[in-house]
């Protein structure tokens, strides 16, 4: 029944963290200088730390002003600050969950006809004001001191984003600390007289319903951070700060300082050992105190970044949040109390200035002379004490030994998967010495069958010339027997005939008749390929046409080309011109070029 | 997280040595076009082959910056508007580099009368280089102090402006003895030099915006 009841104010943990976050994370989120996961990490743990550690302070406070000692009460005191909470932020209009808890528990004692304890809400409004006006304060005295240090140190802009990003996570945490530490008490502040009197004991430390109650709150806060504050960090805490890192750090800082400043007892107490007055502890509004930072710096830059309208509205929130959430906390509790006979109050009439009793249930007796915060949690008589010493540390067991076994898991996934990644290395590299093998192969091959065509060629060559060297030979002797003849015939004999005989047979062996075909067969052997090509890419050529690309692809002149095909030096222009025809050349395009590209 | 110190670190290096390769440039360009002038152009080539190689060096530190700036996020806020920065300093180099090949390549012909004047206003151009690079490198440390740079780079360009103006003038109508396309080719070379200046000016411009927004 009870977590029932305390759901009410889980949900306005849940609305606080969703929302307040980015007054603390907001800026280095939005700007990209710290990951969101990262910052919800650190503000969750922090959060739940400064509500554990330091979060009874403002309790306290808030139980002086009314101390709801019914759990249906509780119940819909938290209930009515949440849905004005709600109802106000969907109206847009300036809210704060410190200020409507307040409105509630003054709507509750209006409903129960406990009186209103003027000294603790003059108190809370006197913090109220004076919240956003130290931020002010705060900002404007860190900011001059960090002009100071970056005046003298003169650190390079990038070292210099490599601290703010430390320092935004430093003081985000510090900031998350004393959000938990200021903040819980709204949301699980009035439940504290309600919460069950028990001690769980881990052995190294314990926690009394207090604390498990603020712990609870801690946690439903962390929740509203991890599910819903990006949204409002990406938006809302973007636009309320457009502001440079560093000025985002000193506003962050200053709120955090605030926040501290009103939820710590140490801090309090020292004021008092040294004469000053001491400190109240209060909730105070996590986006006025930010917003009363910026105006302070605003102020400090001469004016410029005021926006008038912005003090106004905390004005208006300071007046119209606790109005709204009184009248929803009374009809409340009128509609709870009548319609479902719940219990909102154990005893209505009963009010002790000063001192609070509170419920039966709880049995709390808080002694406002020491404010001591142990005097504010349940008497250790009437705890039920629970020992979690041994269950604990088998959980811690259980959960390191997962741990472990996950790890070896990874690290046994790790070392398959390495052993595959090389062993499909070693595959890959086999592989590719294949190709080039018989790549290699290949090459070799084919220049060993161009090796034996061209001894092939050179032999056919050496036949030629071994021909020819008979054949030069016998037309020498044949010359030789002639003259031999014609010297035997007596002088007057001799006839112009028979000279003429002479020269006819010098004419027809000087004839390259022979030597050309021959030139011709070693040509085209050469150019086995060159012919390939060229009947493929022009099958129409005639054979001399041909013989003539062959020529043109040893870059020989037209008299050079005429002598060997023995004809004018004029026809090898006609049939270059043919040959151009035939092939489609352009006139831009030189006929020789474009056979050697063949 | 914890090695954003050694990048950042390393980045600032890499930023100072950006700069020092635009600072060397920059004399490389002054003694390059003086020796030009003076007719010592196996000095000038000496001078050309330096600048090629620093503007490679500059070309290859600017892409390790950049690099960085992406892989790390660096200053999310502002990484465009340094880049852009670092991307119009290196401008200078580049310019200085293209200037002194035109010369190589063109090689203008310079009469004696005109000699001083085309000093002057390299003396000029080159004098607004040496104020805009150390105004963007006090830029890193100190933002508030560039301001007083800025005027400087301004003041040069513009006197480089009506130097180069002038020289036009005195080209077109007082070198009769020169031929139409000289005296185009020489106004040429004012207009490239004077180039340079334009790019400081540019940077100038860039810098002081860059001064208010990161102070706002």
């Amino acid at each position: 029944m009870f977590l029932f009841f305390i759901s009410s104010g889980l949900f306005l943990g849940w609305t606080l963290g969703a929302n307040d976050a980015s007054n603390v994370f907001g800026s280095a989120v939005g700007s990209k200088l710290i990951r969101f996961r990262q910052a919800a990490i650190i503000a969750s743990i922090f959060v739940v730390l400064g509500a554990v550690l330091q979060g009874a302070g403002g309790s306290h406070t808030l139980g002086k002003l009314g101390s709801v000692d019914a759990l249906g009460g509780a119940f819909t005191v938290a209930l009515a600050a949440g849905m004005s909470v709600l109802w106000m932020t969907k109206s847009k209009l300036p809210v704060s969950t410190s200020q409507a808890i307040v409105g509630a528990i003054i709507g509750w004692n209006f409903f129960t006809g406990n009186p209103t304890d003027m000294n603790s809400l003059t108190t809370i409004v006197a913090t109220w004001i004076s919240g956003p006006i130290l931020g002010g304060i705060f900002a404007v005295l860190l900011f001059l001191l960090l002009q100071f240090i970056l005046r003298k140190r003169k650190i390079h802009l990038i070292k210099l984003d490599a601290y703010i990003k430390y320092a935004l996570l430093i003081v985000g945490a510090f900031g998350s600390y004393s959000l938990g530490a200021n903040n819980i008490a709204n949301v699980v502040g009035v439940f504290i007289p309600s919460a069950p009197n028990i001690v769980l004991d881990f052995g190294f430390f314990t926690l009394n319903g207090t604390q498990l109650l603020f712990l609870g709150g801690g946690l439903s806060i962390a929740v509203g951070i991890f599910t819903y504050s990006k949204k409002v960090m990406m938006t809302v805490g973007n636009s309320l700060m457009k502001l440079n890192a560093e000025t985002a750090i000193i506003v962050v800082l200053a709120h955090s300082l605030v926040l501290f400043v009103f939820s710590s007892q140490s801090l309090s107490d020292l004021f008092v050992r040294i004469g000053l007055p001491a400190i109240p502890l209060v909730p105070v509004s996590s986006s006025q105190a930010i917003v009363g930072a910026i105006i302070g710096i605003g102020i400090l830059k001469g004016g410029r970044n005021i926006q008038i309208n912005v003090i106004g509205k905390i004005a208006i929130g300071w007046l119209l949040t606790p109005i709204i959430a009184g009248l929803f906390a009374f009809f409340a509790l009128f509609f709870m109390s009548n319609v479902f006979n719940l219990k909102v109050s154990s005893n209505p009439s009963k009010y002790v200035k000063g001192d609070i009793v509170v419920t039966d249930d709880a049995k709390v007796s808080i002694d406002d002379k020491t404010k001591s915060i142990e005097n504010f949690y349940p008497s250790d008589k009437e705890v039920a004490t629970f020992k979690l010493y041994k269950p604990a540390v088998i959980i811690v067991m259980i959960i390191l030994l997962l741990v472990i076994i996950y790890q070896l898991y990874v690290i046994s996934r790790l070392k398959e998967k390495d052993k595959l990644e090389e062993y499909q290395e070693s595959i890959d590299r086999y592989d590719t010495q294949q190709i080039l093998l018989a790549k290699e192969l290949k090459t070799t091959n084919d220049a060993n069958l161009k090796l034996e065509k061209e001894i092939d060629v050179k032999e056919k060559e050496q036949k030629k010339i071994a021909l020819s060297i008979i054949r030069k030979n016998e037309i020498l002797s044949t010359l030789k027997t002639e003259i031999e003849m014609l010297k035997s015939k007596p002088e007057e004999t001799l006839k112009y005939a028979d000279l003429n005989t002479l020269k006819l047979l010098i004419i027809e062996n000087l004839s390259v008749e022979n030597e050309r075909k021959s030139f011709n067969t070693y040509i085209r052997n050469l150019n086995e390929s060159f012919y390939k090509n060229l009947e493929l890419e022009h099958p129409g050529l005639s054979e001399n046409e041909k013989k003539l690309c062959s020529l043109l692809r040893l870059k020989l002149t037209s008299k050079e080309i005429a002598s060997i095909l023995n004809i004018t030096p004029k026809s090898v222009e006609v049939n270059r011109y043919r040959l151009r025809k035939k092939m489609n050349i352009k006139k831009n395009e030189k006929l020789s070029k474009m056979i050697r590209k063949l | 997280m914890i090695n954003i110190f050694k990048t950042s670190k390393a980045v600032s290096l890499s930023i100072d040595q950006f700069f020092d390769k635009i600072d060397l440039g920059t004399l490389n360009f002054k003694k390059g076009v003086q020796n030009y002038i003076d007719g010592n152009l196996n000095e000038f080539a000496q001078n050309l082959k330096s600048i090629s190689i620093l503007e490679n060096e500059a070309d290859t530190i600017q892409r390790k910056i950049e690099n960085d700036f992406y892989l790390h996020s660096l200053m999310p806020n502002y990484a465009s508007d340094i880049l852009n920065l670092l991307e119009s300093v290196d401008n200078i180099i580049d310019r200085s580099t293209d200037v002194l090949s035109q010369f190589d390549v063109e090689r203008p012909h310079m009469p004696e009368a005109i000699k001083k004047d085309y000093t002057e206003l390299l003396n000029l151009t080159v004098r607004s280089a040496e104020n805009v690079v150390p105004a963007a490198r006090i830029f890193f440390t100190s933002p508030d102090a560039v301001k007083d740079r800025i005027q400087k780079v301004l003041f040069y360009h513009r006197e480089t402006d009506v130097l180069s103006n002038n020289i036009k003038r005195k080209i077109f109508q007082e070198f009769d003895s020169l031929k139409l396309s000289e005296k185009i080719h020489l106004r040429y070379f004012a207009l490239h030099i004077e180039q340079v200046s334009d790019t400081c000016k540019n940077i100038a411009h860039q810098l002081s915006s860059l001064v208010i927004k990161i102070k706002m």
